[in-house]
């Protein structure tokens, strides 16, 4: 008894030493006018990203749908949810993939995935809608497809495939076959996962034609379903165009071909739910094949969390609706870390990033926020924090917020490019778990500095009205104007101050356009848009994917000093 | 209770031995313990574990399953008495409690039989002899004939002096066996020479006699009791008219005040109870009896007369009844009177206060004509006991209802201070009383118990068959069928709720810390993107009183308040909102629609399938979570060997590989099993078997010794063979030997082995008496025993070595497969006589539309002074009947040795054999000689 009180902090009632110095302050004032604007604007946000939501759970429309049950097929959503253990979570990803891209819409980018719990065990899911254009690949599929496999490779999450696709999109194929993050490297990716112990499975529940051959075939284990699931690197029509042989589907790569003879699906399933249980029964095999994964089994996390003292749900109105409008980042710590308590680092120097250390469902993480814009000072006190954080294996969690580092003479002196960089060196090779949520604008350098995507975190979201672009519209519109007006003038060609303001407006309005969290989402840049009412679920849910592989010794380039 | 010392012997009982099981056996130890009296339990192999061998201080093994070799065996039960050192045995009910030899037995090993002198059991045992014995002391008697004189002609002009409608009875049994009721004189000849066989056939002895049949009866019994020194008291009487199937489900005590419409006044009611009971009084003095019995009367409702029945010389199984109203131990009374003292009380101190009921809860399928079942009782929750309410129960949660004995699971006992108080807690207890995991007659006690003629104390013997539509639920009713949908998907909705509710737990429960980021992933409501994760439920509902079952399929929409959205799909509703609250394992709290409700639920799995019961108000309902997943059956899927290959028809076997055949071990067409070897090649210097890849015939087999064959040659084709001329000859001794008398139950047994004939899953026939049960039990699991054991039996005949065989005098065996085949083997010997059997089948559709098939078996008599075997060589097929057929009259089918008949035993190759098929038969007439009785097959 006299031990467990030193092993479970939470049974010591008395804990004279220990003082919670940092509770944040609530932050916001719920009678202010700029808070009733800015949760009445949210509230437009949310409900016009609820009706983008919806469209996209129907999945391909209602004839696709009638088909589908027809042949007495689930849809990627439940299939998912009859392999997940019941009533627990699921983490979809990039919700919104393929939003608006095409002339054709494109639901979800008619691939579903995500990160879900079999048999206790966090599995990364890749789901082939086949309502959507028959489950084929445009070039957004299969970038979808490919980001899903990168955070199991990065995870450590055994892969689900849940293949029921036509293989690439044809009159495509320029886009999604020859390059290197094109389709063939689904299979390198499998081949790679599979050599460093991730568990690749295929579940073959309709067709898997061509190229998608590979996926079950590339798998460890694979399933298939009699009737539905076919597998061949040409269909019957191919095979009658190339060499006059009349066959069916079933009997040319159907279940019992597969199993009983050519042995390249090793499970038969007489139905898609015996399939799925099949599938559920290798996931609970796999127990003793790694000993990570189980997620009972990490030991970072401390047994006990309190919930934040505030409100969650107010994060809808916090979160900034017009970007110039300052926002104080602690108010959205508040309402994501454990008991609202954030104990900061290196407080007063380089105030307009904010540092420290919480608590998420337990979890010790860093936060890096932004608080302005980003100064010499600021950017130092950043990358002594993320240093301390991977000396220690703590993960990060960057809250973006930023229209980028300071400009101006005083700051070139002083040297910003170089504190610039320092911070670009530190995020790049920290080896912790990095989460990026991008709460507001994510401009310039800025984004790089606070781990954009291009920094790999495992996981980065955004709030629905949040921006990423190269600098801001006005500003943007203001150099190239001043760019054009100058090419104007050397060719010796009058620019009216009309003419000057339709243009400015022209690229003003292309840059809302491409910058809106939408654009973003459609194209993968992030891993979705998510309701800041969750972010705190979310970055837990993150936090549980990602603590999944052993700590890793972060090994740093030469800093410019 | 006062008892006087100077009348206590010196050496009083210190240590009972109790033959007996089950409730009654812990109910005399129960009284035994308060006492201070040390027990003694005996069980079978069966009831290793029972609750009655666990409560008992020491507890002897005496012997296997069959009651017949266990709780019937007395010379082993007095041998468990005398290695235990118990100074008495109690009988309890039923099994050796009015076996006169048994009582005998007992006193010459020097023992205490706890219960009536020898004699009594004796003299009360035989119902003509009782009844004379009766009616010379006095006691009234229906009208009726008990004679001696058992011809046909001469019974049926009886018969006609009594007048119908007649009541046809054995002298010998109980439990309405080889009871008939003739309405009319031309019936008479046939009942009665049905009832002689069935008597037969049941107790061995064929008198029968004929009596007054009362139209609108009541049963009414006394309890009696009796001390050795001549003292005969009653403690009034109970009324047990509410029957079915002649056996009794509700008793009461006392009898109801309007026992006759004049006698509706109380004074006058109770001057007919004190009747009653001298009447019963004076029938134990005329036996010169002791201990506790019972005196049963008929009471004609419309006359008001009252007739002696018969005496039960044991403790009945109702007596709780009366204790209740008496307050009195009646097991203790039996214990102290058997010690030799006196009654402790007088006939005018006996009270009487207030009213009990007793309902007998029983696993048995009431829809299906209140057949017994049998089964694994998975959640067992009887009512808790108090001052007023008593469960007297054998059995605990986990133990099987078996078989092997009666299947009652408890009793049920209320007293309150009158009719409709007691009436009221009944209902109430019913309403709680949890059994699942095999079928139980407590809806229908309910519904019994709920009936308004019930309340209203209309009650006489056929009281369930003049309101059947009301207990057994009218199928032709659309609104009650609507309403009883209604109220099993408002119990769905809790249902899946719960499930949720319960799976999440478990999930929960398995994770180490309850509060972490890990628990993260089964946070209630489950996390999904921007909407709620909901999941679909397919729940099957079995109705168990029309037993059918129907499909339920709902939606659960996890809400973010973390209650549940559940609606029924094909039902226009948005759903309700449910909210569960944990209050135990399987006990809720629901909020539904305003409502707050307790339910329990009991979850179980059973042959794969998960089963879940719910119990709210006073609703029980049974559902099965039907997963719909069909799983692969073994020979359509991958399992066949390799070498055979789709492109042929199923059975085609190709050489495994290029090979010269070196033997072939069959001939064409011969049948063989699954893994039979049927050649072999040579091939890489090697020898490779090529065996059958399941059973069958084998066809096309072309090959000789000698030849080459080639990769994917074709070697021979095994086709499947027709279960039903296999199955044909068990058909047709199971429905002769068993079901002969009763037609209900042989058309379900008939239905049943249909159901086997077409998809060779299920088979399970099953009688049911009080005392007696009768088995065939092939259940799902043993599927590919059966296929095995049936097409063995298929092998052996074409071989020769099955045949029928004779044994004389000696009991049907229940032999293991091996030996049985080994001793049929050994039976033939040189000394062989001819003798044929004729298999012949008539559908049910009567002596002028029925086919008749039949068959000739050769046999050959290898016996000897009736100790031998007779053998048949079954050498050609059995006859390959349409199996519908059968589905009118099974009872119509006889098999027959020679012109006479004969007794059958079937015994089964490969470990399943079918216990007790036989019933008496008359002896064909050269048989008769040489007293030869039963054969076996």
């Amino acid at each position: 008894h006299f031990l467990n009180q030193f092993r479970n902090p939470s049974s010591v009632i008395v804990q004279r030493r220990d003082y919670s110095l940092g509770v944040l302050p609530n932050g916001i004032d719920r009678s202010s006018e700029a808070f009733v604007t800015n949760s009445r604007a949210m509230e437009e946000i949310m409900s016009q990203l609820q009706s983008h939501v919806q469209k996209v759970l129907c999945g391909g429309g209602a004839e696709a749908l009638r088909r589908n049950k027809s042949r007495n097929k689930l849809l990627p959503r439940e299939r998912i949810d009859r392999l997940l253990d019941p009533g627990s979570s699921f983490l979809e990803l990039s919700q919104l993939a393929g939003h608006e891209l095409y002339e054709d819409s494109l639901p979800s980018g008619g691939i579903i995935t995500g990160i879900g719990r079999v048999h206790g065990r966090l599995c990364m899911f890749v789901a082939n809608d086949p309502t959507v254009k028959g489950g084929t690949y445009y070039p957004i599929t299969i970038k979808k497809h490919l980001r899903a496999q990168e955070i199991a490779a990065q995870c450590n999450l055994p892969c689900l495939y849940l293949v029921d696709s036509g293989g690439a999109n044809l009159p495509r194929q320029a886009d999604v076959f020859p390059d290197r993050d094109n389709f063939g490297r689904i299979f390198y990716n499998q081949a790679q996962m599979s050599a460093e112990g991730i568990p690749q499975i295929a579940l073959v529940l309709g067709s898997c034609t061509a190229g998608g051959a590979y996926i079950p075939a590339m798998a460890d284990e694979s399933v298939i379903v009699k009737g539905n699931g076919t597998i061949f690197l040409a269909g019957p029509p191919l095979v009658k165009a190339a060499t006059g042989e009349e066959v069916s589907a079933e009997d040319l790569g159907g279940a019992t071909m597969h199993c009983k003879v050519s042995g390249v699906s090793d499970h038969f399933a007489e139905d898609e739910l015996h399939g799925l249980a099949i599938g559920r029964n290798i996931i609970k095999n796999l127990y003793l094949a790694g000993k990570r994964g189980l997620i009972h089994e990490y030991a970072n996390s401390s047994s006990e969390y309190k919930d934040p003292l505030y409100d969650v749900t107010e994060l809808r109105s916090i979160a900034p609706v017009d970007q110039k409008q300052p926002l104080d980042i602690r108010s959205v710590i508040a309402r994501i870390v454990d008991g609202s308590e954030f104990d900061e680092f290196k407080k007063l120097y380089g105030t307009t990033l904010v540092t420290g250390f919480g608590r998420i469902y337990g979890q010790t993480v860093g936060i890096i926020g932004n608080n302005g814009i980003l100064f010499i000072e600021s950017a130092l006190k950043g990358v002594h924090f993320i240093e301390l954080c991977a000396q220690r294996n703590i993960p990060l969690i960057f809250l973006q917020n930023i229209t980028g580092f300071m400009v101006g003479s005083r700051s070139e002196a002083g040297g910003i490019a170089k504190a610039g960089a320092k911070m670009v060196m530190a995020v790049s090779c920290a080896k912790v778990p990095k989460i990026t949520l991008i709460v507001g604008g994510s401009f310039g350098a800025g984004n790089y500095g606070m781990c954009g995507r291009a920094y790999s975190p495992n996981f980065l979201f955004m709030w629905p009205a949040a921006r990423i672009s190269v600098m801001g519209g006005l500003q943007a519109a203001g150099v190239l104007a001043q760019i054009e007006r100058s090419n104007k003038k050397r060719q010796g060609i009058e620019w009216s101050q009309e003419e000057e303001e339709k243009f400015k407006g022209k690229m003003v309005e292309a840059y809302e356009r491409e910058s809106s969290a939408y654009y973003s989402t459609a194209r993968l840049w992030d891993d979705g848009i998510i309701d800041p009412a969750d972010t705190r679920k979310v970055l837990g849910l993150c936090l549980a994917a990602s603590m999944n592989r052993d700590p890793q010794p972060s090994k740093f380039g030469v800093f410019r000093m | 209770r006062p008892m006087s010392s100077e009348n206590q012997k010196s050496g009083s009982i210190e240590k009972i031995l109790i033959a007996n099981r089950g409730e009654i056996a812990c109910r005399i130890t129960r009284t035994a313990k308060r006492l201070g009296i040390r027990t003694v339990a005996v069980y079978s192999d069966a009831d290793r574990d029972s609750l009655h061998t666990k409560s008992a201080d020491e507890a002897v093994r005496i012997g296997p399953p069959p009651a017949r070799l266990s709780y019937l065996n007395g010379s082993e039960i007095v041998r468990a008495a005398v290695r235990t050192g118990a100074q008495a045995i109690h009988p309890g009910y039923g099994f050796l409690s009015e076996n006169a030899e048994f009582a005998q037995l007992c006193e010459a090993e020097g023992l205490t039989f706890i219960g009536p002198p020898a004699s009594a059991i004796r003299d009360m045992g035989d119902k003509s002899a009782s009844k004379k014995i009766m009616g010379a002391a006095g006691v009234p008697l229906v009208p009726g004939y008990h004679g001696n004189e058992q011809d046909v002609e001469f019974m049926k002009l009886e018969a006609d002096k009594i007048g119908y409608p007649i009541l046809i009875k054995p002298t010998h049994g109980g439990g309405g066996k080889g009871m008939r009721i003739v309405l009319s004189p031309d019936e008479f000849v046939d009942s009665f020479l049905g009832a002689q066989r069935e008597a037969a056939a049941s107790f061995g002895v064929n008198t029968i006699l004929l009596e007054k049949y009362i139209t609108r009866p009541r049963h009414i019994e006394v309890q009696i009791f009796g001390d050795k020194h001549g003292n005969v008291l009653h403690l009034y009487e109970r009324d047990c008219s509410m029957q079915r199937r002649h056996q009794k489900i509700i008793e009461e005590a006392p009898a109801r005040s309007d026992l006759h419409s004049s006698l509706m006044q109380p004074n006058i009611a109770s001057d007919f109870r004190a009747h009653l009971g001298e009447a019963a009084v004076s029938a134990a003095k005329a036996v010169s009896y002791h201990n506790a019995g019972t005196v049963e009367f008929i009471v004609d409702t419309i006359s008001g007369q009252f007739y002696f029945m018969e005496m039960n010389t044991r403790l009945q199984v109702e007596h709780p009844v009366t204790e209740m109203v008496v307050g009195q131990d009646l097991v203790e009374w039996q214990i102290r009177v058997a010690n030799g003292e006196p009654l402790p009380m007088s006939q005018s101190q006996v009270p009487l206060k207030g009213h009990a009921f007793e309902a007998r809860i029983y696993a048995e399928n009431v829809p299906k004509g209140f057949l017994p079942s049998a089964g694994v009782l998975h959640h067992y929750h009887p009512v808790s006991a108090s001052s007023t309410v008593r469960v007297e129960t054998g059995v605990e949660q986990g133990d099987t209802v078996s078989m092997h004995y009666d299947p009652m699971i408890a009793k049920l006992v209320v007293w309150g201070e009158n009719r409709d108080a007691a009436l009221l807690k009944m209902k109430d207890c019913l309403t709680k009383f949890q059994v699942a995991g095999l079928p139980t007659n407590i809806n229908f006690l309910r519904r019994l118990s709920d009936h308004w003629a019930f309340k209203d104390e209309q009650v006489e013997t056929h009281f369930i068959e003049h309101f059947k539509n009301d207990l057994l639920g009218d199928p032709s009713n659309e609104m009650l069928k609507m309403e009883a949908y209604d109220t099993a998907t408002f119990a769905a909705t809790l249902v899946a709720a719960c499930v949720c509710q319960k799976e999440r737990q478990a999930s929960m429960s398995s994770l180490p810390g309850s509060n972490n980021l890990n628990s993260l992933w089964l946070a209630h409501p489950p996390f999904r993107v921007h909407h709620d994760a909901s999941e679909t439920m397919e729940l099957k509902w079995d109705n168990e009183d029309a037993n059918d079952s129907k499909q339920i399929k709902l939606y659960v929409t996890h809400q973010s308040n973390g209650s549940y959205l559940v609606k029924i799909a094909d039902n226009g509703s948005s759903g309700d909102e449910v909210k569960v609250t944990p209050l135990g394992q399987n006990d809720f709290r629901m909020e539904i629609d305003g409502l707050s409700i307790n339910i329990n639920l009991a979850v179980y799995t059973k042959d794969h399938t998960k089963h879940i019961h719910v119990w709210h108000g006073k609703h029980h309902h049974h559902f099965r979570e039907s997963r719909k997943i069909h799983l692969p059956r073994d020979d359509d899927s991958s399992h066949g060997p390799s070498f055979e290959v789709a492109s042929h028809p199923p059975g085609t076997v190709e050489a495994p590989m290029a090979g010269l055949v070196v033997k072939v071990l069959v001939k064409d067409g011969m049948r063989v099993v699954e893994g039979q070897p049927v050649l072999v090649l040579e091939a890489m210097k090697m020898e490779h078997v090529v065996k059958a890849p399941r059973s069958g015939c084998v066809h096309q087999l072309k090959v000789n010794i000698g030849q080459q064959v080639f990769d994917n040659n074709v070697l021979f084709v095994i086709k499947r063979l027709c279960l039903r001329s296999l199955l044909f000859p068990l058909f047709i001794f199971t429905v002769l030997n068993w079901f002969d008398c009763r037609a209900l139950e042989a058309s379900t047994a008939a239905m049943e082995l249909l159901g086997l004939m077409d998809n060779a899953l299920r088979f399970r026939c099953c009688k049911g008496g009080n005392s007696e049960l009768y088995w065939l039990s092939l259940c799902g699991d043993l599927v590919k025993g059966i296929n095995i054991c049936v097409v063995q039996l298929g092998y052996q005949l074409q071989r020769g070595m099955a045949r029928l065989k004779t044994k004389a005098r000696r009991p049907p065996h229940r032999v293991g497969t091996s030996t049985a085949r080994s001793q049929a083997a050994e039976g033939v010997t040189e000394r062989k006589r001819e003798r044929d059997i004729l298999v012949r089948g008539t559908d049910g559709s009567g002596s002028t539309g029925g086919t008749e098939v039949s068959h000739t078996l050769s046999g050959s008599d290898s016996a000897e002074n009736g100790e031998g075997e007779d053998c048949f060589d079954m050498s050609t097929d059995l006859v390959d009947l349409n199996a519908t057929s059968f589905l009118g009259g099974p009872s119509d089918f006889r098999l027959q040795v020679g012109q006479g008949r004969a007794e059958i035993v079937i015994t089964v190759p490969a470990g399943i054999y079918f216990r007790k098929f036989s019933a008496g038969r008359t002896l064909p007439p050269h048989l008769a000689g040489s007293s030869r009785g039963r054969e076996s097959l």
